[in-house]
């Protein structure tokens, strides 16, 4: 049998259980193939890739399906030895990190004093980072300290974060930083 | 114990609850009746920061006890797998012959001019905390004491050496460096020439001044009576933990310890953990299944970014960061002298550094120039979060790079943003606009007038990051274990993985500098930078994850797609070039991605998944588990076997990868002309420590003492009932104590009489950039409240959900109440003490909002790794 909304509820309040499901299970309806059929539609014809959560560190692993190059699930590897295809109510909601229309994806740009942002473009955005990476680093680098002590770095710079990054950020993120001389390095390991 | 892992690591806690179907029992030691607690056989309240009198508590019954004191499981242990036995320097004085602080402590004089951010409120000389070791004269003894002392401290403590004063030797070795230090003779030999002679030892374990004795004396206050005015546990529900320890320790059981970051943040949260750690070394709990201390930490990847460290004190693996207060770090000769352990795994130090080098260097790193050790930058102190912040504060901060983290609503908020509106420029790429990215106009100061937007003269840029399934890379994970993600979309408009945005960032400042004639930035020039992919990757600009990971795992010089296969063929002559040596073997070959292995065991089968994830070192999964072993090198129980040397093949084999020689004998001597591994026995199973022991007690290493002792907060409602002469750490870290806005309360403040913790929530991730834009999860937990018990809310008229003030001497917020029978009021000390506790996830950006709690935090920290105290300081509350 068929369930259209309209006599689904005309069916939940007629049952004297007064629960939807009471009132199906109570006329004889079968719910476990149209349960099936729901998960079969949600992922049918998907591609899956294996991801992590991007939460907490215990490194739950993921599967995320996509349709025509866009995510349209995301749930618990079930051959993970850790969880055992299970996630948190954090992990349950990795999507929502994906698909959000909070979601910024533009460069923005506050000049000083402005009260407000300006959207920028990505290129000049990094051009301009460069510049004054560059003039900070030149004003403050410091080569050797009065002792004759030779440090070659600046303490005026810092790079703050990682914690929640690849291990492959964190590595590029450091070699840049002390190859510049930056020592000021740190993450959410510190607190 | 500083955790509440059902509600924090709610997936890992399917683990503790299937043991518990098994017929494990779980203990939950905490301020809060948590779901945890719930679901603990045992659930005992203590006092927010008093967890070293609980442990102290358990280590002096522990020793005192009938079973430990009979079984010969602990005393086999304890004498051959810890130090235990060995005796300390005869001028060595304890916190009980010194009213509650050790010898050696002075007034702090560290620290150079130019950074001034060290923040030591007083300061250990350890020359007293060593090893009594035989010695030719006594002038070799002193020089061996001083080499100690400088060994792999976390923290600067030289800085005081007249060496490194103005005139001083500092100056002859400036005038070499650039040159090359490289010893003639080879590293090994130098190594080898920098050792010392055996510690004494007394495997009666009867002389005073063995480990053992100094530990007994030093925990001889922590009675079960103490523990109870300490920690306001009660002394019934102190037993049971107790004797469930020594019941469930030995050699067909094992008891293990799970914390998180109510652990580490204090002003002695290394103690704290240090102190699990002596008595799980008592109770033979280290290096065997179901043993340990299992640290719970809070980011996808951030064991990952301390290995591969973002983090100012360390380079990879671990190795300390060259540093300006430590005369020796000049050459690379006198960096390895100052920080290897010539006995032990760390003898390879020379091996790690050099191929670190290389990886930085390449070509241009050679033995002539120091391996380029020189351009290396060099540390002035303390630059850690805390730190920087003060100095940003002070105007001493030109700008800087925020990357997937918010600290304008973390410690001491509003003094952390008072940091950002000095910079000259500022950088955040994020996936969301976080109150870091928009504080210059949103922030609580701007909203009531405070501060004009006008005034900030900050260049402030935002760029979008990149969510997880949208590129490909790795975490490390809490067990070490690295995991690979792949990507599954692309990314919307101008989103960018937060590596694209360093790696252009690189491109565009080698192009700025490559014409530079500086002798200043010939080290940035000679940077290795080679992370294009061989395909392009879109969007346009994104390095190669793989190419990364490559230098992280290493491979031969001459030969890059010859990837190094592990640690152990990692060369101190150039022929390797090897950023990570722990992650060495991690990638072992161009088609070889361990990281991405996916094959996890058999079920029922006895196992490790080692064929699922890596785990570093060598994939090894349990660590130091020679010690699953018993001296002749079989299980100590069948029930308990994980690692065990094999009679027929002459090799240790087991579940696990066996954490030491794989084929040294049980019985085999150590060698004493030899370095490394060659100088350890066969039962010293604590490889990485000189001595091959576990270290009950901690010579070198530490700035606050080689023993733990409780100390009070610093901010606490009454007098150290342990040490009453004695109220803090003597050696904690308060950055700016002139600073109105990180005033403390004295003891005993009457303005501020009740115990504040910090807590997480299920729902949402730390300071709420990744929680509180998301529908599904505001909705669940959409505001902030103060959870408090039901005495000091009638006490103060205070009714669930009604509208509660809560200051501290920082700040006042406001949230919700929460009224509950979960926590409560203690004894302590005579006093009637209340507790309240706060989730500190909220701010004024997402969907979900709420007052910053970190408005209330203070900027002060542990004294060796400088991490702030969140989870036990003083607060008032008010109905609003």
């Amino acid at each position: 049998m068929s369930v259209t909304r309209r006599n689904f509820l005309r069916l939940s309040s007629a049952t004297a259980a007064g629960t939807a499901i009471g009132g199906m299970v109570g006329l004889g309806v079968n719910l476990v193939p149209a349960r099936a059929r729901a998960q079969e539609l949600r992922i049918k014809d998907s591609h899956t890739v294996p991801s992590l959560c991007p939460f907490c560190s215990v490194g739950c692993a993921t599967l995320i399906h996509t349709k025509g190059g866009e995510i349209i699930n995301i749930e618990g590897d079930p051959r993970s030895p850790h969880n055992e295809g299970t996630l948190c109510p954090k992990g349950a909601a990795i999507y929502q990190l994906h698909k959000n229309p909070n979601r910024p994806t533009q460069v923005l740009h506050r000049r000083p004093g402005a009260k407000s942002w300006d959207v920028v473009d990505l290129n000049w955005a990094m051009d301009r980072v460069a510049q004054l990476t560059k003039e900070s680093r030149d004003a403050t680098f410091l080569e050797r300290l009065p002792d004759g002590n030779q440090v070659n770095m600046t303490p005026a710079i810092f790079a703050l974060g990682g914690a929640t990054l690849d291990n492959e950020f964190n590595h590029v993120c450091q070699k840049l930083m002390r190859g510049l001389g930056i020592v000021t390095i740190e993450n959410q390991a510190r607190i | 114990m500083g955790s509440n892992m059902a509600e924090c690591h709610p997936v890992a806690y399917r683990w503790p609850m299937k043991a518990k179907m098994n017929g494990a029992k779980l203990i939950h030691i905490d301020p809060r009746f948590t779901r945890t607690s719930a679901t603990c056989d045992l659930h005992v309240p203590i006092r927010a920061g008093s967890d070293i009198a609980f442990l102290g508590g358990l280590i002096n019954h522990v020793i005192h006890s009938e079973r430990w004191n009979t079984d010969p499981f602990f005393r086999d242990y304890v004498v051959n797998y810890t130090n235990a036995a060995t005796l300390i320097d005869p001028e060595f004085r304890d916190t009980e012959d010194l009213n509650g602080v050790f010898s050696g402590l002075i007034e702090y004089t560290g620290g150079v001019q130019e950074w001034q951010y060290n923040a030591f409120v007083g300061q250990y000389q350890s020359d007293s905390w060593q090893y009594d070791r035989p010695g030719p004269d006594t002038a070799a003894r002193e020089e061996g004491r001083a080499a100690a002392a400088t060994q792999k401290s976390g923290e600067q403590t030289a800085g005081t050496d007249p060496a490194s004063q103005p005139g001083g030797p500092m100056q002859a070795v400036a005038d070499r460096v650039g040159g090359s230090s490289v010893p003639s003779q080879g590293w090994d030999a130098y190594v080898r020439s920098l050792k010392k002679p055996p510690a004494r030892r007394d495997p009666t374990l009867q002389d005073p001044r063995c480990v053992f004795q100094i530990l007994r004396k030093h925990f001889s206050r922590y009675t079960p009576e103490m523990v109870e005015q300490t920690c306001g546990s009660p002394r019934e529900k102190f037993l049971e933990v107790a004797n469930s320890l020594l019941e469930n320790s030995g050699p067909d059981r094992t008891s293990a310890f799970a914390y998180a970051v109510a652990w580490t943040q204090h002003t002695y949260g290394v103690q704290m953990i240090g102190c699990a750690a002596l008595l799980q070394l008592l109770l033979g709990n280290f290096g065997r299944p179901g043993g340990g201390i299992m640290a719970l930490r809070g980011h996808a990847a951030i064991q990952g970014s301390t290995d591969v460290p973002t983090l100012y004190h360390s380079i990879h693996g671990y190795m300390a960061a060259p540093t300006a207060l430590k005369p020796l770090h000049q050459t690379l000769r006198g960096y390895i002298e100052s920080e290897v352990t010539p006995t032990g795994y760390w003898a390879n130090m020379p091996k790690f550094m050099v191929s670190y080098l290389k990886s930085m260097y390449g070509d241009a790193a050679t033995p002539e120039n120091d391996y380029g050790y020189h351009w290396h930058p060099k540390i002035l102190g303390d630059h850690s979060h805390m730190a920087f912040f003060a100095a940003a504060a002070e105007g001493k901060m030109e700008g800087g790079f925020i990357v997937g983290q918010n600290p304008a609503t973390s410690l001491n908020a509003q003094v952390e943003r008072e940091g950002l509106r000095r910079l000259k420029w500022l950088v955040v790429k994020d996936n969301w606009l976080t109150e870091s990215a928009t504080y210059w106009y949103t922030a609580p100061e701007i909203r009531n007038g405070d501060v004009d937007v006008e005034d900030i003269e900050t260049e402030v840029f935002f760029f979008p990051s990149t969510q997880i399934g949208e590129y490909d890379g790795s975490f490390t994970n809490t067990q070490r274990m690295l995991q690979w993600h792949y990507k599954a979309a692309e990314p919307p408009g101008d989103c960018r993985t937060d590596t694209w945005f360093y790696h252009q960032l690189a491109k565009r400042l080698k192009a700025m500098y490559a014409d530079s004639t500086l002798p200043r930035d010939e080290g940035f020039q000679r940077l290795t930078w080679e992370f294009e992919p061989e395909e392009p990757i879109s969007p346009p600009g994104e390095p190669s994850a793989h190419k990364i990971l490559r230098e992280i795992n290493g491979y031969q010089t001459a030969d890059p797609s010859q990837h190094l296969p592990g640690f152990g063929a990692l060369r101190d002559d150039g022929s390797t070039t090897c950023a990570s040596w722990i992650y060495c073997g991690c990638f072992p070959a161009p088609d070889r991605n361990l990281t991405a292995a996916k094959e996890p065991d058999p079920p029922g089968e006895p196992g490790a998944h080692l064929n699922w994830g890596w785990a570093w070192p060598a994939n090894r999964r349990v660590l130091y588990n020679r010690a699953s072993a018993n001296l002749q090198g079989d299980p100590w129980s069948e029930r308990k076997r994980w690692v065990w040397w094999d009679q027929a093949s002459s090799r240790w084999m087991g579940y696990d990868v066996p954490d030491f020689g794989a084929t040294k004998r049980p019985n085999a001597p150590a060698d004493p002309n030899g370095i490394g591994l060659d100088a350890l026995s066969g039962t010293d199973a604590f490889i990485m420590k000189g001595d091959g022991k576990g270290w009950l007690y901690v010579p070198s290493g530490l700035v606050d003492g080689p023993l733990p002792t409780h100390y009070e907060p610093a901010e606490s409602p009454v007098v150290n009932p342990i040490y009453p002469q004695q109220q803090n750490s003597p050696v904690f870290k308060r950055w700016l104590p002139n600073h109105a806005g990180n005033a403390l309360a004295p003891p005993g403040d009457p303005r501020f009489p009740h115990v504040i913790t910090t807590y997480r929530l299920t729902e949402h991730y730390l300071a709420g950039a990744m929680s509180r834009w998301l529908p599904w999860l505001a909705e669940l937990m959409p505001e902030l409240f103060i959870e408090m018990g039901t005495a000091l809310a009638e006490e103060k008229g205070i009714r669930n959900l009604d509208r509660v003030r809560i200051s501290s001497p920082r700040g006042v917020i406001r949230a919700k109440a929460l009224v509950t029978n979960r926590i409560g009021t203690m004894q302590i000390g005579g006093k009637t003490i209340h507790h309240v506790g706060m989730p500190w996830h909220w701010g004024w950006m997402g969907i979900a909002t709420g007052d910053v709690v970190n408005t209330l935090t203070a900027l002060v920290g542990d004294p060796n790794v400088s991490i702030h105290e969140g989870k036990a300081f003083v607060c008032n509350v008010e109905k609003d």
